[in-house]
């Protein structure tokens, strides 16, 4: 089957700046996808031109089969989409923008359900000017699914929301996907791309640099595991000789050694030979986080 | 279509409920109804620009086409460009609702407004002022329905072509305020300079006034007027449709 969303090289500058230099990806039908970046890198600007919102420089795209720049009508028939800057009329009410986007495409879901899924049923009769940023990213999300789309664009839809909030939101695109529908997710949120897509794509100065399932990623990216523990012992410059260990670092009593392949087992066996056995020795495997100071070079600014 | 009645009902249901919107079309038209009623009274205006009818019987109509207008060129038009501005437009068409549905329910509303504040005009005109009913109310119709169109379409011209919802009311007050005078909605025709009147004429009140006069005084149908709103209309819609923005 082919692949749901392709981009080619894709290419799109604003006068003097370039927002995609080149960037090459595909989603396939049935994944959580995620477009991973610090802000900046272009994300939003590729999924606009996916969408037929912005018109590309340059490169091949495809949704659903259609070009997003000559078939815009067709496909957002068929796609969902949150957008990260909209809005909608201040005095409108929730169940009414629910009901009117229901009405846009035939064969969608029952709105009532996916205000329900969504926690917005207390909030049916609230006017959008009177909901809380995390109230309206909710509906916007809602907004986004309650036509049935068979592809879905979610841009940053956690923001805005708590801790709880996104953990509720995560399970809800998972039941979206396992319900069949492809996901697009736009987050500069690691955890996020992390426990939620099943493949990501890394986008860094409009450029994808890597792209796999997360796991894979850090696999490949990074090696490295950290040991860390405590101890009051002043001389440790034996343990640098350990075999797997590559640096070892020290802040007062913590103690931080990096190394591949079976660091904790050798630190483990040097610490018990000189007579340390701290309490608090554990690994802290490498995250996304890792993956992306790697690849790029600096760190997932806000 | 479904799309189309979904989006007028719930405008007109926004309109409900920030009504201070809609103040300035309605109110100002009654006020200059007031104010001129109380200067001219019933004077008949025989062989000039009043076409031989009296004051009030001319007033009502043109006031009608006032509101018509100041709903076109001004609400209309902030309306749309204070949607583009705060990205209601952008939602709009990402969820696939088409330029029809959009442009289509803004005409929809502002013939149901335009409708209010006729009513209300009328019923001011005759009841205070003894202004007399329409001779031919289905032909009124017809050149209420015209006017609201010509108006509704260079309200969409003029929100595409402001760059914010600030500039869109600046020109739009701007346009209406010279047409407010130069059409016979507010100082009688025959007491303007030759060029004012031309101005007037060259500009869509005049026609759309004088459309809705005729038929209101028992006339009929002025049909060279009807033609050109309708083809202001006309061409408003063709260019607006060229220059139409969401974002």
């Amino acid at each position: 089957m082919p692949p749901v969303i392709v981009a080619e090289h894709l290419q799109k500058r604003y006068k003097d700046v370039v927002a995609v230099a080149d960037a090459s990806f595909f989603v396939e039908r049935g994944e959580i996808f995620g477009l991973l970046g610090s802000n900046g890198a272009g994300k939003t600007t590729s999924v606009e031109c996916l969408q037929g919102l912005r018109r590309a420089d340059g490169g091949v795209l495809r949704v659903l089969g259609l070009d997003p720049q000559t078939q815009a009508r067709e496909l957002r028939r068929r796609i969902g989409s949150q957008l990260q800057e909209s809005a909608l009329p201040d005095h409108v009410r929730v169940w009414e923008a629910l009901d009117l986007f229901s009405s846009i495409t035939h064969g969608g879901h029952d709105w009532r359900e996916v205000m329900e899924q969504w926690g917005l049923s207390d909030k049916r009769k609230a006017s959008f000017h009177g909901l809380s940023g995390g109230q309206r990213q909710r509906l916007f999300v809602a907004l986004a699914l309650v036509n049935g789309p068979e592809v879905v664009f979610l841009d940053e839809m956690t923001t805005g929301l708590d801790p709880a909030a996104r953990r509720v939101a995560w399970d809800l695109v998972r039941r979206v996907r396992d319900m069949g529908t492809t996901v697009l997710l736009v987050t500069h949120f690691m955890e996020e791309a992390e426990r939620l897509c099943d493949r990501i794509a890394v986008m860094d100065a409009g450029r994808i640099v890597a792209e796999g399932p997360p796991q894979r990623l850090v696999a490949d990216h990074a090696r490295y595991v950290t040991v860390v523990f405590s101890t009051d012992a002043e001389e440790l410059a034996w343990l640098a000789e350990a075999p797997d260990v590559d640096k070892v670092t020290r802040h007062g009593a913590r103690v931080e050694v990096r190394g591949g392949g079976a660091v904790l087992a050798h630190v483990a066996a040097a610490l018990v030979a000189h007579g340390i056995t701290p309490p608090d020795l554990r690994v802290e495997q490498p995250t996304l986080e890792d993956v992306f100071l790697a690849l790029t070079g600096h760190e997932m600014g806000e | 279509m479904h799309l189309l009645f979904k989006m007028t009902w719930i405008e007109f249901k926004l309109l409900a409920r920030e009504p201070v919107t809609l103040v300035f079309s309605f109110a100002f038209p009654i006020l200059v109804l007031v104010l001129l009623g109380g200067i001219f009274g019933d004077q008949s205006m025989e062989g000039g620009g009043y076409r031989g009818v009296t004051m009030m019987d001319w007033y009502v109509p043109s006031f009608i086409a006032l509101v018509i207008a100041s709903i076109g060129t001004i609400s209309l038009p902030v309306h749309l460009s204070s949607y583009r501005e705060r990205g209601v437009l952008r939602r709009f068409r990402a969820s696939g609702v088409s330029e029809a549905a959009l442009l289509g329910s803004q005409l929809l509303v502002s013939l149901g407004v335009a409708l209010i504040g006729a009513l209300i005009i009328t019923i001011v005109g005759m009841t205070v002022y003894g202004a007399r009913e329409p001779a031919a109310p289905a032909e009124v119709a017809l050149a209420y329905v015209v006017g609201v169109f010509c108006f509704a379409a260079i309200g969409v011209l003029l929100a595409s072509l402001a760059p914010t919802a600030r500039a869109a009311q600046s020109a739009g007050l701007m346009l209406w305020f010279v047409m407010l005078f130069v059409s016979g909605t507010s100082a009688p025709l025959d007491r303007l300079p030759s060029w004012m009147v031309s101005v007037g004429k060259a500009l869509p009140l005049y026609h759309s006034v004088i459309s809705l006069v005729d038929p209101w005084t028992g006339r009929g149908t002025n049909w060279t007027q009807l033609a050109i709103v309708a083809g202001v209309g006309l061409m408003a819609t063709l260019l607006s449709l060229r220059v139409f923005r969401w974002e």
